[in-house]
Parts: structure tokens; C-alpha cells; sequence
């Protein structure tokens, strides 16, 4: 066992348990913090895939500061475990289903994947994720839809200004 | 043999390394909150601390120990496990920064060159940036497992004072990069380094001075304090601390202050360069010594303009703070942002 | 209204201008004001070690005096007690018997001289009371204590060493004053 494997299944244990771990804390701030766990992990696997960019980006973007305003409203909230609200038992039985369709959706389709099976995963050999040709990559060959995501968080700026200038 | 087949003694190298580093800038903590007692007395006419030791050069040694030996309380409302998480968060993210630091370039032991860095990665400035953000997280974990509504309160203000800085401060940066072509902060400082070109700071006034003010800003500093503001927070959102866990916030704020100024002192001042000296003339372990040296002067000199603007200037309101932030910082930053790309684009002669 | 020094400065409601707005030629001001200190003389005097002289009018501890030959000067007339106004001192007065005459000075003598030190405001009217210069303020003052009674001054405290037999501390207890 290679130290790349030996640090692929210590992070993918991780990003298992916290996932879980996510769902199952009874308090909120816990699930948040199972969460960035979670990302911490992912990026770990973004490091190995040596896709240095997207690792600490994943990590600026969606750890330091989307989970941060996440925190900051479950704070502010003082949601506990005492004032969540009894979901009845029909809604449970829902979701339960729902979340078991969704399920056997994800299995059927790794499984019908061909392609998946047939290609086995470079570790840290890949060059795309280096910064260098992932912005070659966007300002050349998708510098449209970059252009247009990029109107779009513009867009969504401005809906904030506007909705915070109203209030 | 297989097994974890890696080179042992890189591994080795590297961990003499960090151990150095981590210990190097704990001790180094150490005396700069001795160094903020003394500069602040001298600033105020005062002798400063004197009693413990030659010139009381032994009073961190008896804060530490007061530290230590005082009394562990964990308020029986806290969430106990975030409790703890809290002062460990923010002391790890404070000392994660020192990894992509240069502290120097080579030296040679037994033919076998070792790097001052411990980690050499080509996309250093945004590890930082990835790091900072983490601070952020010991900040509000501490401030909210207290259970108390001025450490919340403290908590969620310095957790968007340092959101908000984050951003002026990175596009501040992306002026940097755009001079150095390079995120490696080795890189950077080999640039200025080589002959012929000048520290980043000429280039770059306006930056800096964007930069400097964010990490104030970043480091709870003031005119920035405000999540320890006293006069409306009691004691801000490590209120609840005591002993060694508030020890540690305490430390790693002024870790914090280490490293931005060893950052600083990389993006703009060179490094660990010595002006009008060209360092390939000499043996090369000599010259890393002086380079060591040299980014410490200049890290002891930066942290010497914080102290001294911290007993000067008298803190924001928090209003001021968000105005300054949102709408003077990071305009300015844009703007430099334009005119040094497009200085770049016209010297490329497009 | 008329000034009261010639020191006050109108408050200027004036909107500021673009260069007071920058601020960072007023913080650069302070800091150079700050920095201009480092080099000022520290007025601090290094306590235990250093002592701030006291003012030759300094009214301190209570001392009862001896005479030159060693002789207590009271005589338990209790007129201090009357001039106390906030009434710290108290007394028993007793008469010399015979063979007494080189303890205490005239025929009557305080076996009890008691000041409370908590009451005590220092004012020195004791000390202007006393027809027998008995009595006087010294260049001491009294140290901290964890108990009450502990301020209660009685003889033991407050009389001063003998000149005859112990001169060095008679002069250390007698201080500057004459």
C-alpha cells in the first residue's frame, strides 16, 4: 500500500464519517462543523487528484466564508437540539422515501456507467487542476459560460444591494 | 519494503524543520508580547516590566507560568468539546501559516541541500488566504461554545470584520501576482531578489499600504480590536477563557501578527533579501544565515509598527470599521488592481 | 460667556476636508508624537529601591517623644484627644511612683496612649494641641494591615526609641524634623 492509497482511504473514511455525522447531530452547529470537516476532506482528495487550485479554493470559498455566514445564522438563530421542531411521523416516513429513491437513482447509475469502470483514477499526476492551466482552460476554451457565471454573481450582488436597500 | 515506499530522510529533514519553525516562532511569540509591554511603556514615558530577570527579560517565562497555573474553568452551560476546540483551532491556524514561508534560501549539510521552507507549493498566497479563513473558525467556536452573549456577539463581529478584510486584502494581492506571475511565494521573493529589480514596495505603495491596514484588520489589532472591545464586550469572545486555553488565544494572536509580517515582509520588502548586497558572492550556508537574519529584522520591524500604531490610534466604531472596509478598502484595491494591469499591459508593449 | 483661560478653542462643525478625511496624515501626526516619546526622560521612580522624598510639611505616623535623657515627654493632659476632630486618640493617665523618674518625665503619664489610624485624618492638630512637644507627625505612614484592630496604635507603636541606649533608631524614627 502506497502512501498515496494509504492517505485515499484515511480521507475517504473521513469524508464518510463526517458526512454521516452531518445528518445525524442533533445540533446544528455540530452539523456545521461535521461539514467543514466534510470539505477539508474533499480538498484532501483534490490534493491528491494534484489539483492544488480547486483544493484551497474549495477550501477559501466554501469552508471560510460560506460556512462562516452559515454559522453566523444558525448562531444568531440559537437553534438547539430542545427548539428544533417534531417533525410527525408521516413527514419522516417521506423522507425516508424520497431519500431512498434518490439512493437507488445514485447506485443504478454508477452501475450502468461503463466508462466509470473502465477508467482508473491518476493520482497526483493530473495537470488540469494546477492553476496555471485551469485558467488557460477557462479564458480560452469557456471564457463564454466564465462570462456568464460571472454576470450572474453580479447579478446576484446586486439583488442583495437592492433587497438590503429596501429593508 | 514497500511500504510507504518515500524518502525518510526528506521526511526527516522536513520535520526537524517544522519542529524548529513552530518552536522558533512560540518563543519568538513569547517575547513579542514582552516586546508589546515594553514598547508601550516606552511610548508612555514608562519603564514597562523590569522586575523579573536582567531588564525583566524573564517576564514572559512568568506570564507563561501564572498562565499555566492558574485555574481551568469551563463554564457548566458551554459545550464542553467545542469549548476546548476553540483556543486549539485558533493557535493550529495561526502556526499553518509558517509552512510556505521562506525563511531563507538553502543551506548545504553533508551535500545535501535543504530549503528553508518547508513547503514549496505553487499556490502559497492562497494557502494563506485558505489558513486565515480557518482563524476565523477558533474565533467563533471559542466565542459561541461560551455560551455568553458578549463573547457571541464579539465572535460574529470578528468573524465579519475578518470576511470583509479578507476580500480588500486579496485584491490587493492579485496586484502582486500580476507583477511576480506567480503564487509561489518563493517566487515572489526570488523576483525581487534577482539583480536589477527592485522590492515589490515601489512597485506597489498603494498595495501595501492596503495590505498593511487589512492585516491589521486580520490579526484583531488595533484600531481593529473589536472583538475584544472592552468598553461594550467586557473582554470580547474569549471571555469566558482562563489558563492556558486563553493563553492560547492570546498567543496566537500575536503568532498571527508574526506571521503577516513575515508575509509582508515576502510580498513586498524582499524577504529575506539584504539590499545592495548580492547574496550569490557568498558560501552558501552564510548566506542563508544572513537571510534568516534580514527577514527577521524586518519582521521585528514590522511588528514594532503595529505596537507602535496600536498605542496611538484609538479603536474604530464598528460602523466605521464596515464603511472603511466595504467601501474604501476594497475600491482601492480594485483600482490599483486596473492601473497595475494596465501599467503591465502598456510596458508589454500590447 | 467669557473664557474661563485663554487655552479654549471653539468646536469647529466645519465638514471635513478631503485630506482630513484620508486621516492618514493626523494618524501619521500621532504616531509621530507617540514616537517622540521614546526618547523623553521617564518620570517613574523605581519604588522600593528609589524613594519620592517627602515634603518637609508631610504629616505622617503618630511618634511619642522622649526627652534627651530618654524620658517620655507625655503627660496624659489629654488635650490632643480634645483637639482631635475626628477623635482617634484615647488615653489612661497614672502617676509616676517613686523610682520612676527616668521612665517618664513629669509626675503624670499616659499608661495607655492609643490612635486608631482608620479614624485618624492626619491633620496634625494633635501635634499643635500638645504643650509638652509629646506628640508629633512623622515622615512615615502607616502600613497595610488585615485586620481592624490591627490600625489601633498603641505605645508599643507609637514610641520612639530611646535616644541613650538606642541612638541610630531614636535619629531613623525622629527623621528631618527638628
Amino acid at each position: 500500500m502506497s502512501i498515496t492509497q494509504f492517505l485515499f482511504y484515511f480521507l475517504t473514511v473521513l469524508a464518510l464519517f463526517s458526512a454521516v455525522m452531518v445528518v445525524v447531530s442533533k445540533n446544528p452547529v455540530h452539523s456545521v462543523l461535521w461539514l467543514i470537516a466534510v470539505f477539508f476532506a474533499i480538498s484532501g482528495h483534490y490534493i491528491l487528484l494534484n489539483a492544488q487550485f480547486l483544493a484551497i479554493v474549495n477550501l477559501i470559498v466554501y469552508a471560510g466564508a460560506i460556512m462562516v455566514l452559515f454559522l453566523f445564522v444558525i448562531m444568531l438563530m440559537n437553534l438547539n437540539a430542545s427548539t428544533e421542531p417534531q417533525k410527525n411521523n408521516w413527514l419522516k416516513l417521506a423522507g425516508v422515501i424520497a431519500g431512498g429513491c434518490f439512493l437507488m437513482v445514485l447506485v443504478s447509475l454508477v452501475k450502468q456507467a461503463n466508462e466509470l469502470n473502465n477508467i482508473a483514477v491518476t493520482m497526483g499526476t493530473g495537470e488540469i487542476g494546477l492553476i496555471k492551466n485551469l485558467g488557460k482552460a477557462l479564458f480560452n476554451d469557456f471564457v463564454v459560460p466564465f462570462e456568464i457565471s460571472s454576470v450572474l454573481f453580479l447579478s446576484a450582488m446586486v439583488g442583495a444591494v437592492v433587497i438590503g436597500k429596501k429593508a | 519494503m514497500t511500504l510507504l515506499a518515500v524518502d525518510w530522510l526528506l521526511i526527516i529533514e522536513k520535520l526537524v524543520l517544522i519542529a524548529i519553525i513552530v518552536f522558533a516562532s512560540l518563543g519568538i511569540a513569547l517575547y513579542t508580547t514582552f516586546a508589546e509591554r515594553k514598547v508601550a511603556a516606552v511610548l508612555q514615558d514608562r519603564p514597562g516590566p523590569n522586575r523579573a530577570g536582567p531588564f525583566g527579560l524573564l517576564q514572559p517565562f512568568a506570564d507563561g507560568l501564572k498562565l499555566i497555573m492558574k485555574e481551568e474553568i469551563i463554564p457548566t452551560s458551554s459545550n464542553k468539546a467545542l469549548f476546548v476546540l476553540g483556543p486549539g483551532l485558533a493557535m493550529t491556524a495561526a502556526l499553518m501559516t509558517c509552512s510556505v514561508i521562506p525563511w531563507s534560501s538553502h543551506i548545504e549539510i553533508f551535500d545535501r541541500k535543504i530549503d528553508l521552507q518547508i513547503a514549496d507549493i505553487n499556490i502559497g498566497i492562497l494557502y494563506i488566504f485558505g489558513v486565515v479563513s480557518m482563524g476565523v473558525y477558533g474565533m467563533m467556536i471559542g466565542g459561541w461554545a461560551s455560551n455568553n452573549k458578549f463573547s457571541l456577539m464579539a465572535a460574529l463581529r470578528g468573524a465579519s470584520q475578518a470576511i470583509s478584510y479578507e476580500l480588500a486584502m486579496g485584491l490587493s494581492l492579485i496586484a502582486v501576482l500580476m507583477l511576480s506571475g506567480s503564487l509561489s511565494l518563493k517566487t515572489i521573493v526570488d523576483g525581487q531578489m534577482a539583480a536589477g529589480s527592485y522590492w515589490n514596495i515601489v512597485y506597489q505603495p498603494l498595495g501595501f499600504i492596503i495590505f498593511f491596514v487589512c492585516a491589521l484588520a486580520e490579526c484583531n489589532r488595533t484600531p481593529f480590536d473589536l472583538p475584544e472591545a472592552e468598553n461594550e464586550l467586557n473582554f470580547g469572545y474569549h471571555q469566558e477563557y482562563s489558563s492556558m486555553k486563553l493563553g492560547f488565544y492570546l498567543f496566537s494572536e500575536y503568532i498571527n501578527m508574526i506571521m503577516s509580517s513575515a508575509v509582508m515582509a515576502s510580498l513586498y520588502f524582499g524577504g529575506f533579501d539584504v539590499p545592495f548586497l548580492d547574496e550569490s558572492t557568498l558560501a552558501p550556508n552564510i548566506a542563508a544565515i544572513i537571510g534568516v537574519a534580514a527577514l527577521l529584522t524586518k519582521i521585528a520591524i514590522f511588528i514594532f509598527v503595529f505596537m507602535w500604531i496600536r498605542w496611538t490610534v484609538p479603536r474604530f466604531r464598528y460602523d466605521q470599521l464596515m464603511n472603511l472596509g466595504w467601501k474604501t478598502m476594497i475600491p482601492l484595491a480594485l483600482f490599483n488592481m486596473l492601473v497595475t494591469g494596465a501599467l503591465i499591459l502598456l510596458k508589454a508593449g500590447v | 460667556m467669557q473664557a474661563l483661560t485663554n487655552r479654549a478653542q471653539e468646536v469647529s462643525r466645519k465638514p471635513m476636508t478631503f485630506m482630513e478625511r484620508l486621516y492618514i496624515p493626523s494618524i501619521l501626526k500621532g504616531m509621530a508624537i507617540t514616537f517622540s516619546h521614546i526618547f523623553k526622560k521617564q518620570p517613574t521612580i523605581r519604588y522600593p529601591e528609589q524613594k519620592r522624598e517627602f515634603s518637609p510639611v508631610f504629616r505622617g505616623l503618630h511618634v511619642l517623644n522622649r526627652d534627651e535623657e530618654g524620658r517620655e515627654r507625655c503627660t496624659a493632659c489629654g488635650l490632643c484627644a480634645v483637639a482631635c476632630p475626628a477623635e482617634a486618640i484615647t488615653m489612661e493617665a497614672a502617676e509616676r511612683e517613686v523610682g520612676q523618674e527616668n521612665l517618664y518625665r513629669e509626675e503624670k503619664y499616659a499608661a495607655k496612649y492609643e490612635i486608631n489610624m482608620l479614624r485618624c485624618i492626619f491633620c496634625g492638630l494633635c501635634e499643635e494641641a500638645c504643650p509638652k512637644d509629646a506628640i508629633y507627625l512623622s515622615e512615615t505612614f502607616a502600613p497595610a494591615n488585615f485586620t481592624r484592630t490591627g490600625f489601633i496604635y498603641g505605645k508599643d507603636h507609637l514610641l520612639i526609641p530611646n535616644p541613650v541606649t538606642e541612638p541610630e533608631a531614636y535619629a531613623a524614627a525622629k527623621g528631618q524634623r527638628n
